[in-house]
C-alpha cells in the first residue's frame, strides 16, 4: 500500500490553545487583543499558503530494518530499534505544508515582523502535525479495513533526528518513500525542504510495545522528554 | 515626558511608528546618539525583558517591542557608525551543522540586538569551522549555538573542541541553547553557558562578556 494524501485546510486547522501555549501565552479565557490579532493574521496566512500533502507507504519489518540502519550513525540502543521488531505493521510517512509557508515565515523575519513570523511558525508547526495525524488515520483505517487490527492496536509515529535515530536515516527513508512526488527534498545534511515537513515511521502493534523508559544514554542530554507525554497518551 | 522616555515607553508598548518618530525627533534635537540608544531604545528593551521574565507580558509582546526597537535602530545606526560608537560586544550566532531550525536562534538574535549587542547571524546548518573562523575574524566575544535535534546537538561539542584546538577558548566564550539542550549537556561539552530561553540567553551573554 502506497498512498498520496491531499488534505483540505479545514481538516488541519491548528489547535489555538496549543499555538498560544507554544508562544508562552497562558491567559484564559481570552489572550490580549494584540495577540489575538496576530493569531488571526497567522491563521489567515496559514490557510492561504499551505498546500498540505502526505505520503504513506507500508513497509515490512525486514525492509524497515534496512531503512532504519540508515548510514550507520544511529545510537547503539534506541527505543525505535526495540519497538519496530515487535510491531504488527509498519508504514513510512512524510507530510508537508509546501514551500510557501516556510518562505513567508522567512520573509516576515526579514521584514522585522518577528511577532507575526513567530506566530505563523507556531501555527505551521501545529498544522504539519495535523497533516501527519491525517496520514496516521489513513494508515489506521487501512489496517482496520483489512482486518489487521485488534482492540489493543495502537499506532505511534517516530522520526529520524529524535531518540537516537540519526537524522541521516532520512536518506534511506526517502529512497524507499520517494517524497519527491510531493516536492519534498533532502539537503546534504539530511534535512527536509520545505522546512515545514515531517517524516518517519508509523508503528502499529499492541500498545505495550510503545512503552519504554527514558533512560537510554542519550536521554540524559534531552531536556524535552516529550516521549513521556506520548506514552501517557496511549490508552 | 522627555523624548527618551517617550521612546522607551512606546517601545515597551510595541508602537514602532511612535518609536521611529521620537527617535527622529531626538536626533533632530541633537541628543547624543549614545543616549538615544542607551536611555531610549535599550532602556525600553530592558524593561520589556524584565516584564517578560516576570511573566507580565508574553513572547509576542517582546517581539512587537523588538520590531519597534529595530525601527528606531535603523534610524540611529548610521549615526552610531559614523561617530564610531561601539556596541557592547559582538556575538556570532547560528544553528548547528545539520540543523535547519532557526526560530529559536532568531529570537535570541533579536533579544541580543535589543540589549545592544552586534549580532552576526550565520543562519542555519553552520559548520564548526565557519563558527570559529567568523568569530575570530569579527573579533566576537561570544559564539551562540542552537540545535533542535538531539542528533545535531553533538555538533556543538565540535565547535568547542575547535576553539580549544586553536587556543581561542579563552577569548571566545560559548553559549548553547535549543529544545534538546540542557545545563548538564552544556557542562559536559565544556560550553561556557546555557540559555534556557531567549531572555536568559541575553543575561548569560551579558555575564560572559563582563567576565572577560
Amino acid at each position: 500500500m502506497r498512498e498520496i494524501i491531499h488534505c483540505s485546510i479545514k481538516d488541519i486547522k491548528p489547535d489555538v490553545d496549543i499555538i498560544l501555549k507554544s508562544q508562552g501565552v497562558f491567559t484564559p479565557p481570552e489572550p490580549p487583543e494584540k495577540i489575538n490579532a496576530l493569531l488571526d493574521m497567522s491563521m489567515d496566512l496559514f490557510g492561504k499558503l499551505s498546500i498540505p500533502m502526505g505520503i504513506i507507504s507500508e513497509i515490512s519489518i525486514s525492509e524497515f530494518e534496512v531503512v532504519y540502519s540508515g548510514e550507520g550513525q544511529n545510537e547503539k540502543n534506541t527505543p525505535v530499534n526495540e519497538i519496530f521488531r515487535r510491531a504488527d505493521n509498519l508504514a513510512l510517512f512524510t507530510a508537508t505544508l509546501g514551500e510557501g509557508i516556510s518562505r513567508e515565515i522567512n520573509e516576515l523575519f526579514k521584514l522585522n515582523e518577528f511577532a507575526l513570523g513567530c506566530m505563523l511558525d507556531s501555527v505551521a508547526s501545529e498544522g504539519i502535525e495535523k497533516v501527519a495525524e491525517i496520514a496516521q488515520n489513513h494508515f489506521s483505517e487501512y489496517l482496520s479495513k483489512s482486518g489487521q487490527t485488534t482492540p489493543s492496536t495502537r499506532i505511534m509515529r517516530y522520526s529520524p533526528g529524535y531518540c537516537g535515530w540519526h537524522i541521516s536515516g532520512q536518506k534511506k527513508l526517502f529512497e524507499f518513500l520517494h517524497p519527491e512526488d510531493i516536492a519534498i527534498s533532502l539537503t546534504d545534511s539530511f534535512l527536509m525542504q520545505p522546512l515545514k515537513s515531517v517524516s518517519g515511521v508509523m508503528i502499529a502493534g499492541p500498545k505495550e510495545i510503545h512503552h519504554f523508559e527514558d533512560n537510554f544514554p542519550f536521554c540524559s542530554k534531552c531536556s524535552g522528554h516529550t516521549c513521556r507525554e506520548r506514552i501517557k497518551s496511549l490508552r | 515626558m522627555d523624548i527618551l522616555k517617550q521612546i522607551s515607553e512606546n517601545l515597551r508598548g510595541g508602537n514602532d511608528k511612535k518609536v521611529l518618530e521620537f527617535t527622529k525627533l531626538a536626533i533632530e534635537q541633537k541628543i547624543p546618539p549614545k543616549d538615544i540608544l542607551d536611555d531610549g531604545l535599550i532602556a525600553g528593551m530592558d524593561t520589556v525583558g524584565k516584564l517578560f521574565k516576570a511573566h507580565e507580558i508574553f513572547l509576542p509582546d517582546v517581539l512587537l517591542a523588538a520590531k519597534a526597537m529595530y525601527s528606531g535602530m535603523d534610524e540611529l545606526k548610521p549615526i552610531l557608525i559614523r561617530e564610531g560608537i561601539p556596541t557592547i560586544g559582538k556575538v556570532v550566532i547560528g544553528t548547528i551543522q545539520g540543523d535547519l531550525h532557526d526560530i529559536g536562534k532568531n529570537l535570541v538574535g533579536i533579544m541580543l540586538k535589543g540589549a545592544g549587542f552586534e549580532v552576526i547571524d550565520l543562519g542555519n546548518d553552520v559548520s564548526p569551522e565557519k563558527f570559529v573562523e567568523r568569530a575570530k575574524k569579527e573579533n566576537a566575544k561570544v559564539i551562540g549555538m542552537s540545535a533542535l535535534l538531539t542528533t545535531t546537538m553533538q555538533g556543538m561539542r565540535k565547535v568547542i573542541d575547535l576553539l580549544n584546538e586553536r587556543g581561542l577558548s579563552g577569548e571566545i566564550k560559548t553559549i548553547i541553547g535549543g529544545a534538546p539542550v540542557s545545563e548538564e549537556f552544556a557542562r559536559e561539552i565544556g560550553a561556557d553557558a546555557y540559555g534556557y530561553d531567549a531572555a536568559s540567553a541575553v543575561d548569560r551573554v551579558k555575564k560572559l562578556t563582563r567576565e572577560k
